[in-house]
């Protein structure tokens, strides 16, 4: 490793954008977040006053709660999918090429409009998953206009889309030692004992990780209910990223979106901190880790 | 000895049913998976008709009409606009976004500068920084330069390397490169930027062909993005085109054309992604990809 002072002269288109497009902004949307501004007027400096109106405004808690709805809703089964999916696949299979690429593709197109074009045609009243259903003789599910169904909807299409958390477990399931799965298996350990005391221990840093990056998108979320289900029955499915685009990108509030956002920023800041706390009782990093 | 075949054939017996269970389980959730896109590509060739009243995803009859049509839009453009304009910004934030996130990369994995630990825990927070507390002063800083409805802030990020997903795939990659070739090359009399452009350029290809999948996916199905900073139909790009098809649902809803552009829009990733998989595997496995 050199040591040079050149090395500053590579990273400094870097440096310049994230303190231009980063950290100015980060900082800048908190100062606005204490003023009126609303792109026409000059902004006036009215202290607190936007974080109390957002706390007494019915529409952003509500939005608040749904938005905890959908991540509570989303992340742990994604999660739980994507991690006994790739622990399936780690067994030696033939055509795993396929399997991969089968459960890769939704999470590819996921963020396509086109992907959210078919998700609302598909749960149309008249639409696929009603008359699938209706071949087991199940009756036609409202999923649009009842509060639950268009939760389940949205739900749905993240959930879809488990493939590259699925990706990231496999390869940290392929550095789980297979002697240690062997010697488990001498001692006479069933397989399902082996899942819950060999692998899910070793691979916890992982879990951490996809556990922190699923949860601070979900809280972020905006394609999915904006373009499938729009604000839904009762605004079921008004997440708060698409309350602050409207105030912001709609009414132009900028100051009170700002808030919002801040809000929000805040909101995911403490769940992560959270869960940095709660890491030391079972997240296990191996002491060659790097 | 008897006993221990017995033993033998009943861990058989119990291997096979656990194959056939995980093949099963494997087969029913990738199938369940797919069918969503398999079902689009047959719709597309059906009549609107026939979309509401079958299950299955074989069409009557191929006919192309719901393409032809649905690619002339309400408009007066056509989806050759739409797609054109995608391009426009999609080409030009992959070359930007190869070259500055290469050089930054280079920067951190191959020299020892002041304040190096700081700026690379920096780059792994933002990272993590939640992209919806910039968007507001990001879009008044846009508007004040007077480059509201261009393509120019969808852009610009990527000249700064303000993706930090790239830059740490680079050095990821960059680190597993030996560093003896660069010492022999400093011997040999090169200097620092040649020896990236001829000793670890090449060597660096797949991240490379990685990035550049990922960056032209990303981009391409960006939607909120152009939905904040693209105002004029004849900028639009695919996906607000899409977008709009759909808003304009009042009256006949034309479903198999509006299905037969979705498809397409899907087309280019598809593609992408089949021509070149091995890549995206170790993108996603090598840094932890989005999404």
């Amino acid at each position: 490793m050199k040591h040079s002072k050149i090395g500053l002269l590579y990273i400094l288109p870097w440096l310049a954008g994230m303190l231009v497009l980063t950290l100015y902004p980060f900082v800048n949307a908190l100062v606005i977040s204490f003023t009126d501004y609303n792109l026409v007027r000059e902004p006036n400096f009215i202290g607190f006053e936007n974080y109390v109106t957002l706390f007494k405004d019915a529409d952003f808690l509500s939005t608040l709660t749904a938005t905890v709805k959908y991540t509570i809703f989303t992340v742990p089964f994604q999660l739980a999918f994507a991690l006994f999916i790739a622990y399936i696949l780690n067994f030696k299979l033939k055509g795993i090429n396929f399997y991969r690429t089968a459960y890769y593709i939704p999470s590819l197109l996921g963020g396509n409009v086109a992907v959210a074009v078919l998700w609302r045609f598909l749960f149309q009243q008249e639409g696929f998953i009603n008359r699938f259903i209706g071949l087991f003789g199940a009756a036609p599910i409202p999923w649009f206009s009842s509060v639950n169904g268009a939760m389940a909807v949205i739900v749905f299409l993240k959930v879809w889309q488990f493939g590259s958390s699925m990706l990231i477990f496999l390869a940290a399931l392929k550095d789980v030692p297979q002697e240690l799965y062997e010697a488990a298996s001498v001692d006479g350990s069933t397989r399902f004992y082996s899942f819950f005391r060999i692998t899910i221990p070793l691979i916890t840093p992982t879990i951490f990780f996809n556990l922190v990056m699923q949860m601070v998108n979900a809280f972020q979320e905006f394609n999915g209910p904006y373009l499938v289900t729009g604000r839904g029955p009762l605004n079921a499915t008004y997440l708060t990223s698409m309350y602050i685009y409207d105030n912001a990108f709609k009414y132009f509030n900028m100051g009170y979106a700002s808030a919002a956002s801040w809000v929000l920023f805040i909101i995911i800041m403490a769940v992560t901190a959270v869960l940095f706390a709660t890491q030391n009782r079972w997240v296990f990093y191996s002491d060659e880790g790097n | 000895m008897n006993r221990l075949s017995k033993l033998e054939q009943r861990r058989r017996r119990r291997n096979l049913i656990s194959a056939v269970i995980r093949y099963g389980i494997l087969t029913a959730v990738a199938l369940i998976m797919i069918y969503p896109i398999i079902w689009l590509v047959g719709a597309t060739f059906k009549t609107n008709n026939e979309i509401f009243t079958t299950v299955s995803f074989i069409p009557n009859r191929i006919d192309f009409t719901p393409y032809i049509e649905g690619w002339k839009t309400r408009t007066q453009f056509t989806f050759t606009t739409f797609f054109l304009n995608t391009f426009k910004y999609v080409i030009p934030k992959i070359l930007f976004c190869l070259i500055s996130s290469t050089l930054v990369a280079y920067g951190f994995a191959r020299f020892q500068f002041p304040l190096k630990k700081f700026f690379f825990s920096i780059l792994m927070a933002t990272m993590f920084l939640p992209a919806v507390v910039t968007r507001i002063p990001l879009y008044i800083l846009w508007k004040n330069l007077g480059l509201l409805d261009t393509y120019i802030p969808l852009i610009a990020p990527t000249v700064f390397a303000n993706e930090p997903f790239f830059v740490f795939m680079l050095i990821q990659f960059l680190r597993s490169i030996p560093t003896y070739l660069d010492e022999a090359a400093t011997v040999d009399g090169c200097n620092s930027f040649e020896i990236l452009i001829r000793i670890l350029l090449p060597a660096l290809k797949p991240a490379i062909v990685s990035c550049t999948i990922f960056q032209f996916i990303w981009s391409f199905n960006d939607f909120l993005g152009p939905l904040i900073y693209v105002t004029t139909l004849s900028k639009y790009p695919v996906a607000l085109a899409l977008k709009m098809s759909i808003d304009q649902s009042s009256g006949i809803v034309e479903w198999n054309q509006i299905l037969a552009m979705s498809f397409l829009a899907l087309l280019p990733a598809l593609i992408l992604f089949f021509a070149a998989q091995k890549y995206f595997v170790e993108g996603v496995t090598s840094t932890g990809a989005k999404g």
